[in-house]
This record gives C-alpha cells, sequence and structure tokens, in this order.
C-alpha cells in the first residue's frame, strides 16, 4: 500500500474494518516518521513505541472480533478503533508523564488517566506519545518549553505556533493523523492556522478538562488537530460529553452526526445556500499581514459565490480582548498553580532546610520566565487594593465581549468567519524578548475563549509561501454546524492547487545533518534576527 | 502609566511565592509596567451597571448520588511524593520547636 502516513484518520478507519491494513502496520508507519524526523523538528517529548504497538494489537483484535461477530458489531465499533493519535504532554496517562512543557513536572508520572484518555481507550484509539508545547500552555509559540522549542515543518525556522505547537506539527508533519491540544486562549487554532492543518476548540464545557493539567480553569478547553475536518469531527466525537469527574462539563448530548459528515464535495459544498455569516470588521486588526487578509476574504467570497451570504458586523469590544484576557487568564493562573510546592509531587529544593525558603526556591527554580511573568501579573491583579481595577474591571468587560457575540446570533447569523492568527509562522525568537507581541498572536482567538463559545481554524491557502488560516465562530453547541461550514469550504476548494503542498521543509526533517530547534535557536541567538515579516 | 515600583514586584513575587533573581526581578519590574499599561484601555469603559462574567455556561447545582466512589490507592497518591511517611506526606514545618505544636 502506499505510504500509510498520508492517510485521513476515515481512511483508515475504512481500511481497517475491510481488513486491508491493520493498526499495527499504522502504527508502526506512523512511530518511523515520527521517530525519524523528531530530531530536526522537536514535536515529540515521548514516542512511546512499547504502550503503542499494545494498543494497536488490542485494536486489531477488536477489529478482527467485530468482523468474525457481523457487520453490526464492526459498525459498533468508534471509527478511531485502531487510528493513532498524540496527546500535549498535559494530558494525563496512568503511568506516563505529563510534564506540561515545565521542569517542576519533571519526573512526575501520572497516576491515573484523564477522562479524555479513558475515552480514546474505550474508542480504541492507539496513543503515540506526548507532544511539545509552551509550559503550562502559556505561550503562542511552543518557545516557552523547558524542553527546548519545537520547528515548523513549512519553515524550520519558524515556530510551530503555541501553545500546543507540537500536536499541530506532528499532525502537519504526517506523524500522527490526529492529535489532542487544549486552548485557553488560542493554543488550539493559532497553531493549526501557523502548521496549515484544521484545529478545534469547542464550547466550554464540552470536553471533560478531568486529568488535564490546569491553567485558566474558566477559559481552558480540550480539543482535535486533524488534516481534514471530518477527522477533527471524530476525534471531537471521541472525547466529548458529560463526565461526573468534572462539575463543569455539560450534559449536552454528543451529535452523531459527527461521524458522518458529507464525504462527497457537492454534498458537503451544498451546505453553504442561504447560510447567513459574519464578518467581524474589529478583526482585521492593525499588524494583520495583507496576504492572511487576503486569504480569508477570498474565502468570504467562494463561500458567498457557493450560496453563503456575508455581511460586515460589529463586535465593537474586540479591542479590549487583549486586556481582559491578559488579566482574567493570569489571574486563573496564579491560583491554579499554586499547588505546585514540591510537597506532593514535582521539582523541589530543600536545600535551604527552612520552609519559606524552600517553598521560594522550589518555584522559583521550577517554573520558567513566561509562567512567573503570568503568576506575577495575576498575583498582582487579585491582591489587595487592585482586585476592584484590574480582575473585576476585567469580568465585567468579559460580559461586554460575551453579548457582543450574543448579539450576532440574536441577529440570525450562523457563523462568524474571521482569520485565525493576525500573522503566518514567525520566525523563532522574534517575539520572545516582547511578551505584548507575543500576545498579539491570539488577538482574534482569545475573545471565543472568553465567551466560552466553539471556534475552528481551517486552512485557507498560503501568504508567502506559508499557511494562513480561516477561524470559524460558531454558537455555543453549535460545533456540528460549525463543522458542516468548515467541511463545506474544504469542499469548494478541494481542487485548489494549494491543496496538494505538503510543509516546505518537511523533507529536511529526514537530513541528519539537518540541525535541531535547540540548534537553531542557539544560531539565530548570536546572528542577527531575521526580522519577523514574511519570507521574500 | 503603569508604575510598579521594585519595591512592588518584590512584595508580589514573596506574595506568590516565587524566588526570583536579582536579574529576573530587573526584567520584570519593566516587562509587568509594560504589560499593566495595556490594561490602561479598560479604564476608558464605562462598567458600573454591568455585572461580572466568572464562567459562561451558566450550569448551577451539579450533584450526584451520594455513593462512594473507587477514588486513588494511597500508594497511587504517594506514588511521587518526594518525601514520605508511612502513609503520609512528609511536610516541611511551619511551625518552630522539635516534635512540633
Amino acid at each position: 500500500m502506499a505510504n500509510l502516513t498520508r492517510l485521513h484518520a476515515h481512511e483508515m478507519s475504512r481500511l481497517l474494518r475491510a481488513g486491508e491494513v491493520t493498526s499495527r502496520a499504522l502504527t508502526e508507519a506512523h512511530l518511523d516518521a515520527a521517530e525519524r524526523q523528531n530530531r530536526a523538528l522537536n514535536a515529540w517529548l515521548v514516542i512511546d513505541r512499547t504502550n503503542a504497538l499494545v494498543m494497536a494489537d488490542a485494536a486489531d483484535a477488536r477489529i478482527a472480533e467485530g468482523r468474525r461477530a457481523g457487520a453490526a458489531a464492526l459498525a459498533a465499533l468508534h471509527p478511531l478503533c485502531g487510528v493513532p493519535v498524540a496527546l500535549k504532554d498535559l494530558v494525563s496517562i496512568e503511568g506516563g508523564q505529563a510534564t506540561a512543557g515545565s521542569k517542576i513536572l519533571k519526573g512526575y508520572i501520572a497516576p491515573f488517566d484523564s477522562t479524555v484518555t479513558a475515552r480514546l481507550r474505550e474508542a480504541g484509539a492507539v496513543i503515540l506519545g506526548k507532544t511539545n508545547m509552551d509550559e503550562f500552555a502559556m505561550g503562542s509559540s511552543t518557545e516557552h518549553s523547558a524542553y527546548g522549542p519545537t520547528s515548523n515543518p513549512w519553515a524550520l525556522d519558524r515556530v510551530p505556533g503555541g501553545s500546543s505547537g507540537g500536536s499541530a506539527a506532528a499532525v502537519a508533519a504526517y506523524h500522527t493523523p490526529l492529535s489532542i491540544g487544549t486552548d485557553t486562549g488560542g493554543s488550539i487554532r493559532q497553531p493549526a492556522s501557523l502548521c496549515g492543518i484544521v484545529g478545534l476548540k469547542p464550547t466550554y464545557g464540552r470536553v471533560s478538562r478531568y486529568g488535564i493539567v490546569a491553567f485558566a480553569s474558566s477559559l481552558d478547553q480540550i480539543g482535535p488537530f486533524a488534516r481534514d475536518v471530518r477527522d477533527a469531527a471524530l476525534l471531537l466525537h471521541a472525547v466529548s460529553g458529560r463526565d461526573e469527574r468534572d462539575a463543569t462539563s455539560a450534559p449536552m448530548p454528543v451529535p452523531a452526526e459527527l461521524l458522518s459528515l458529507p464525504a462527497g464535495d457537492d454534498e458537503a459544498a451544498a451546505y453553504l445556500k442561504g447560510r447567513r455569516i459574519a464578518l467581524p470588521k474589529e478583526y482585521f486588526v492593525e499588524g494583520m499581514e495583507p496576504g492572511v487578509a487576503a486569504r480569508v476574504r477570498e474565502a468570504l467570497a467562494a463561500m458567498q459565490a457557493a450560496g453563503a451570504t456575508v455581511e460586515e458586523v460589529s463586535l465593537p469590544h474586540t479591542h479590549y480582548g487583549l486586556a481582559t484576557y491578559y488579566i482574567i487568564a493570569p489571574a486563573e493562573c496564579s491560583s491554579n498553580l499554586a499547588r505546585y510546592d514540591g510537597v506532593k509531587y514535582g521539582y523541589f529544593d530543600r536545600s535551604s532546610g527552612e520552609y519559606i525558603a524552600d517553598y521560594l526556591r522550589t518555584r522559583g527554580g521550577g517554573f520558567g520566565p513566561e509562567v512567573k511573568r503570568r503568576i506575577m501579573l495575576g498575583t498582582y491583579a487579585l491582591s489587595a487594593g487592585y482586585y476592584d481595577a484590574y480582575y473585576l474591571k476585567a469580568q465585567k468587560v468579559r460580559t461586554l465581549i460575551k453579548q457582543d457575540f450574543d448579539a450576532v446570533w440574536a441577529a440570525g447569523f450562523d457563523a462568524i468567519c474571521a482569520p485565525t492568527s493576525p500573522t503566518v509562522a514567525f520566525p523563532m525568537g522574534a517575539r520572545i524578548e516582547d511578551p505584548v507581541a507575543m500576545y498579539l498572536s491570539d488577538a482574534c482567538t482569545l475573545p471565543v475563549n472568553m465567551a466560552g463559545l466553539p471556534g475552528v481554524s481551517i486552512p485557507a491557502g498560503l501568504s508567502d509561501g506559508l499557511p494562513a488560516g480561516l477561524q470559524i465562530i460558531g454558537a455555543p453547541w453549535s460545533e456540528l454546524s460549525m463543522l458542516r461550514l468548515a467541511r463545506a469550504y474544504e469542499a469548494i476548494t478541494a481542487r485548489a492547487a494549494w491543496r496538494d503542498l505538503e510543509p516546505a521543509e518537511l523533507k529536511l526533517t529526514d537530513d541528519p545533518t539537518t540541525p535541531s530547534p535547540i540548534e537553531r535557536k542557539e544560531r539565530l541567538r548570536s546572528a542577527p534576527a531575521p526580522g519577523s515579516g514574511p519570507r521574500a | 502609566m503603569a508604575n510598579l515600583s521594585r519595591a512592588d514586584v518584590e512584595h508580589v513575587a514573596h506574595l506568590a511565592r516565587l524566588g526570583l533573581t536579582e536579574e529576573e526581578l530587573a526584567r520584570l519590574e519593566g516587562q509587568l509596567n509594560h504589560i499593566l499599561d495595556q490594561y490602561a484601555v479598560l479604564a476608558t469603559l464605562d462598567t458600573e451597571h454591568i455585572p461580572p462574567t466568572a464562567q459562561t455556561i451558566e450550569l448551577a447545582n451539579i450533584l450526584r448520588e451520594d455513593v462512594a466512589q473507587p477514588s486513588l490507592s494511597v500508594e497511587a497518591a504517594l506514588s511521587n511524593a518526594p518525601e514520605r511517611s508511612g502513609d503520609h506526606f512528609v511536610v516541611p514545618a511551619i511551625l518552630g520547636g522539635e516534635g512540633g505544636a
């Protein structure tokens, strides 16, 4: 059979059931690619061949049993049975590491499965390993990982976005058809955009957060990365739903139709007829690259030509989103990260023998610079005398931001379309010394988290040879219609030349002389930065 | 303009139990002031009559049957402890004197 790593999950699913491929063969092909190319990408923190093959063999046995028992038994298996998937390294898997990209969790071994992990096991998915990320999911470039940065397979000197950069790069590099990320202010959608793949942040409460290392608990959601919309829908289906272990997971039914998005392009495209799409003028922010804005406007023109109507709307409080988010998220993080005290698990420094001094050393030595910055911001915003001016004020503005979106849904729109990231992938090092420039990466994604809405980024072509993403934002619990719209866009652009392109520098990762991301980072630090503009 | 002094930064670091180096304190003083300047835009909005939003999906009274469920074993819970004594975590002494309070 042709290269197994180029298959989509839904194709693997069909071939597995038809007996034309085994999960072991699929798993080995992906492990081989990941092991060969990870030195040059650093997308993976763990590639777990031993356990992956155990899961693959178990899936093959389930499929064989299903085939013996008849068509109904085979159909009862989840489509992801036997399909490889990667987990961001903040998702707990019993007996495995969960560093959250931090030194403070180095050596920690999770004693239990997250609900997401348990649901993937139940579905029969094959977990290949754990992916790199910004420390505690704080960052937009994966440069804030304590385990070195990840390279973007489209341009190895550039970042894959973040914080779920390893999960995005691994899918873009064909090391896995699917991966799990988390999105607190854009950490799934922005790296999906920068790596040219699909990344979905569900409605807050759609996916249980039990067993996921917490960052900002009123904003965090878990979601899928995939190389097409149908695959993203399969993974979303597998992990969604009410969980008694997370009181914020909502008792909302998970639509079975997520498993049967239209395969045919004509049927998929027909969904666009009569849809009303809102285009928020405020999302074409200052500093947006013209090429990115052009791809988004072209995408909307194509949807219009296929029967949708597109109307400009105003989300007037968008401008306040960044400041609001960078009060609320750090405040929640400073509270959540208070648990890292060196007593129960993780890194500790007891060298002084004095309680407070050891506490300070443990946290000072265990956390990296961005996490410290956010803990400081959050602690300050919650401290006596500043609570009303910062935290309470931000919560009130959060209400206004949510009301902006409510008004769009009340006006009868089916979805909001916008850019995902104002720019294509930027060079390593370009924003690392300027936190505010880094935070601007999320200007178009973080209002969606503050309103608790679902959003998906899908590839919309290239700008200067690098991927640009289209963001589709839906009303609460509208993942199914949001994905139908995304699938329709995919269908009407199925023949676009850019869809056939593989990441431009992926081939270089096979070359053992290609520098690792850590070597690139060192080199870029000693040489003058190439600037943050698009490539010539 | 935000005006967080070096002493303020040190105070917040202590509240957060973060041991920071001289270099880190100096860098954070500049960066935090720069970030706080970005917050100033919020003061231009009148929010006097706007209720705060703490969470977006408004679930309330999430209850389950009061039936014991399996939970982590003592061994599993202690498996990552830097230091244990029998079935307990060893915590630093926070009260003075031999033998504790």
